[in-house]
């Protein structure tokens, strides 16, 4: 395999990274009127592990498919540096592809999988059987050369898939939502996995999923999708702290909404009325001066009991549930007509006593306040 | 502990209790259709093959004869005591009237053999008796061919019980009097040109029925449930047309001034109408067209079961569309290919109805010489024995088939 190259190794460097990809006023349209992917702009820059996110149906596969070679956009132009890339057949643009099912080849071994991209580029035989071994040393499964894809795990037959898709060294390598079939635990070593290949072989990656932890746990960058265009495009901490507008807000992460109307607004902090008859004072994110607006709080911010002395707004309300999660606790309160969560860490919580009353509330910069036409999916 | 082994013997004898009644349940549930097998299968089909090997026409009606030929052993001259005991069997079943039968079955192992047996009952109702009862001499005084060897010597082996000729003879071979088996003579020959010809269509119609039927079902399983729903249907057409009906429209489509030769003239392919009805031509369109569902169902079933990601993994690894078909799709679907391809040789070669209407002279297949033998010639014998060449290829084909199917489970 290569050398690591010298990339940029922390998240924010890949700002100035050059660019390896670019998708241009991208639209694919199936039946000629309703659009899977309306008029995208995309920079996949070299080196970098960009996650395509969004509920099924959003578009971010159909992107995948398009790169890959699988469709053609209906208009618009995917560039590969300067080569125009949406018309070359998918044998000949050199980007190795691991998908949802592995789609290991069930008639041959797992040397001659591996072997294959290597034997249809005219490889010799010697060059071959060194590069398979290889390739099976770094997925760690060195003794199961000769073995059917049907006789291995799931992770293994993963690895495999992997071995495959790298073999013949690729600079941009795509994942189809490689990790949906196998169970919670070995998703998350082969998460570990993955990234760790990515940071030693100066990959670059283009990963689809439809699971936001995999995305923020796995990601330089994301690209959020819903209704065939990309929301916001970001880093994991700028994504999940400082969400663009609601749908985003909403769909990465778990979060409280509270809906209202707009009472006033100064600059970056507004003034709404929520349903439930309370003011709040929130960040003005994706909101104008007036008019409905969503307030978005995230569970861990939402402080309870003596944590709310000083704050501007605390809302009174009924502890229905606590559920214990180990290292915190989740508060299930029911007020203002709604279930409103929030996360405390155990050990400097004390449990509320389910049914009794209590107060909460959070700072303003922690409500955020958008649109609510563009946070519903 | 001997309580632990108690309990353990109860429970051994209850659990084989149980068992007993669920095999009889099972034995009860399928014993109906297994008699029924029994009596119209198994029965009937091994009471035929019996007959190309049991030989008890000589024997049914000249009983004396085979008593003597079957202490023979066939080394040196006959026994005189044959020639008493030949002209009492020949009188007495000319008496009888089924002298005939006896006349039939030599006729199949000696040139003339019925002649000379007819001749020679004539002759011997006017003998009342032979001359220092020298019937041998009555005997080559009728027809000198009662003094060759080979005559002799093809009564005895027809004395029964039990004969090679009829299967010798579906292979085109015969013994000669010093018991080697050799070729029968060229003008003869002619099962061993049926076999090959029997084979060859089968083959060529095997080999069409792939070719149309692997893109057809290609395309079947890549299409939307309705599409396939109404393909399924459109393949399987020829099953629900009555088989005088679909020849009827081949005629009108294949003759000499029918559409197909039109069209063929029409476009300047042809100058003048070529033959392509009742000949080999005929024959393979036929047998094509209604043996191709058996093609497309099993590679329809396989084909269902290759996942479309895999040659998509393939060219997304560099293989252009022709090599992920060769290395990946294709290996895929022998197993499909495999199974059409022997049920549709398999059926073909016992095909008879299609080749006797559509076909020529020179198209009949090993089938029609056996109803030919059963129906025209009385031969059961030969027809047993055609039928066991047809049994054997067939079953040597499914151990084939097994064989490779198994290997590739395994492997």
């Amino acid at each position: 395999m290569k050398a690591p190259k010298n990339l940029p190794t922390r998240q924010s460097d890949f700002a100035t990274a050059p660019t390896l990809v670019t998708f241009e006023k991208i639209s694919k349209t199936y039946d000629g009127h309703t659009h899977v992917v309306k008029n995208l702009d995309l920079e996949i820059r070299r080196g970098e592990f960009l996650t395509l996110l969004g509920p099924s149906g959003s578009g971010k596969t159909t992107c995948l498919m398009m790169l890959a070679g699988f469709e053609v956009p209906t208009s618009g132009e995917i560039w590969h540096g300067e080569v125009p890339l949406s018309r070359k057949p998918p044998h000949e643009r050199g980007i190795g592809m691991v998908f949802q099912n592995y789609a290991l080849f069930p008639h041959m071994s797992i040397a001659e999988n591996i072997a294959f991209p290597l034997e249809v580029r005219g490889l010799g035989r010697a060059a071959i059987a060194e590069k398979v071994k290889r390739a099976l040393d770094m997925v760690r499964l060195p003794q199961i050369a000769d073995r059917r894809p049907n006789q291995l795990s799931g992770g293994q037959q993963q690895r495999v898939a992997l071995a495959r898709a790298l073999v013949f060294e690729p600079e941009l390598v795509l994942m189809d939502e490689p990790l949906g079939a196998l169970d919670k635990q070995l998703r998350e070593h082969m998460q570990y996995e993955i990234r760790s290949l990515h940071m030693s072989l100066g990959l670059t990656v283009v990963y689809v999923t439809h699971d936001q932890t995999e995305a923020l746990t796995m990601s330089d960058r994301i690209a959020v999708f819903a209704g065939g265009r990309i929301r916001q495009l970001a880093d994991p901490r700028a994504l999940y702290e400082e969400p663009a507008d609601g749908l985003v807000a909403t769909f990465v992460g778990e979060s409280n909404r509270f809906d209202g109307t707009i009472v006033s607004r100064d600059g970056d902090t507004a003034v709404i009325a929520t349903r439930g008859g309370t003011r709040l004072e929130a960040f003005a994110v994706d909101i104008g001066a007036t008019g409905p607006a969503a307030v978005i709080v995230r569970p861990e911010n939402v402080r309870i009991g003596a944590a709310v002395d000083g704050l501007r707004d605390v809302i009174t309300g009924r502890v229905v549930d606590v559920v214990y999660h180990g290292d915190h606790l989740q508060v299930h309160i029911a007020a203002e007509g709604l279930d409103v969560v929030a996360k405390q860490p155990t050990r400097d919580a004390e449990a509320p006593t389910v049914g009794s009353e209590i107060r909460f509330g959070f700072l303003s910069r922690h409500a955020r306040a958008y649109d609510p036409a563009r946070t519903d999916h | 502990m001997s309580d632990v082994t108690a309990a353990e013997r109860e429970l051994l004898r209850a659990h084989a209790r149980a068992e007993r009644g669920r095999r009889r349940n099972a034995f009860l549930l399928v014993a109906p259709l297994f008699v029924f097998l029994i009596f119209t299968f198994l029965v009937p089909i091994g009471d035929m093959l019996r007959r190309s090997f049991i030989d008890s026409d000589v024997a049914s009606v000249w009983p004396n004869v085979v008593k003597v030929n079957r202490a023979w052993s066939g080394e040196g001259e006959a026994p005189a005591a044959l020639w008493p005991a030949l002209a009492a069997d020949i009188r007495a079943s000319a008496a009888a009237d089924n002298v005939a039968v006896a006349a039939r079955r030599l006729n199949y192992a000696v040139d003339g053999g019925r002649t000379l047996v007819m001749k020679t009952a004539r002759r011997l109702a006017r003998t009342e008796s032979a001359p220092n009862d020298d019937w041998r001499a009555v005997f080559l005084d009728a027809d000198e061919a009662w003094g060759r060897p080979a005559t002799l010597e093809a009564l005895r082996r027809a004395s029964g019980p039990v004969t090679d000729f009829f299967l010798l003879a579906a292979l085109d071979l015969r013994k000669d009097e010093h018991g080697s088996v050799i070729a029968v003579p060229e003008r003869d020959a002619i099962y061993r040109t049926v076999l090959w010809r029997t084979f060859s269509v089968a083959g060529m119609v095997t080999l069409f029925t792939l070719l149309l039927g692997y893109p057809y079902a290609y395309l079947m399983t890549r299409a939307s449930k309705p599409v396939e729903a109404a393909m399924t249907i459109f393949v399987l057409l020829p099953f629900w047309t009555s088989l005088l009906v679909r020849t009827a429209a081949w005629i009108v489509l294949l003759q000499e001034n029918g559409v197909v030769n039109s069209m063929l003239v029409w476009l300047g392919v042809l100058d003048t109408p070529m033959r392509l009805i009742f000949n080999r031509v005929g024959v393979v369109v036929a047998m094509t067209h209604v043996l191709l569902p058996f093609m497309v169902l099993p590679l329809a079933a396989v084909m269902k079961g290759i996942r479309p990601e895999t040659v998509r993994a393939a060219r997304s690894l560099g293989a252009t569309p022709f090599t992920a078909f060769r290395r990946i799709y294709f290996p895929q679907s022998l197993p499909g290919v495999a199974g059409g391809a022997l049920l549709v040789f398999i059926s073909a070669i016992g095909y008879y109805i299609t080749p006797a209407l559509v076909g020529g002279a020179d198209d009949q297949m090993l089938s029609w010489f056996i109803a030919f033998f059963v129906n025209d010639t009385i031969n059961w014998g030969l027809a047993a024995a055609l039928g066991v060449v047809l049994l054997v290829c067939t079953t040597v084909l499914s151990i084939v088939y097994a064989k490779i199917v198994a290997g590739r489970q395994a492997g």
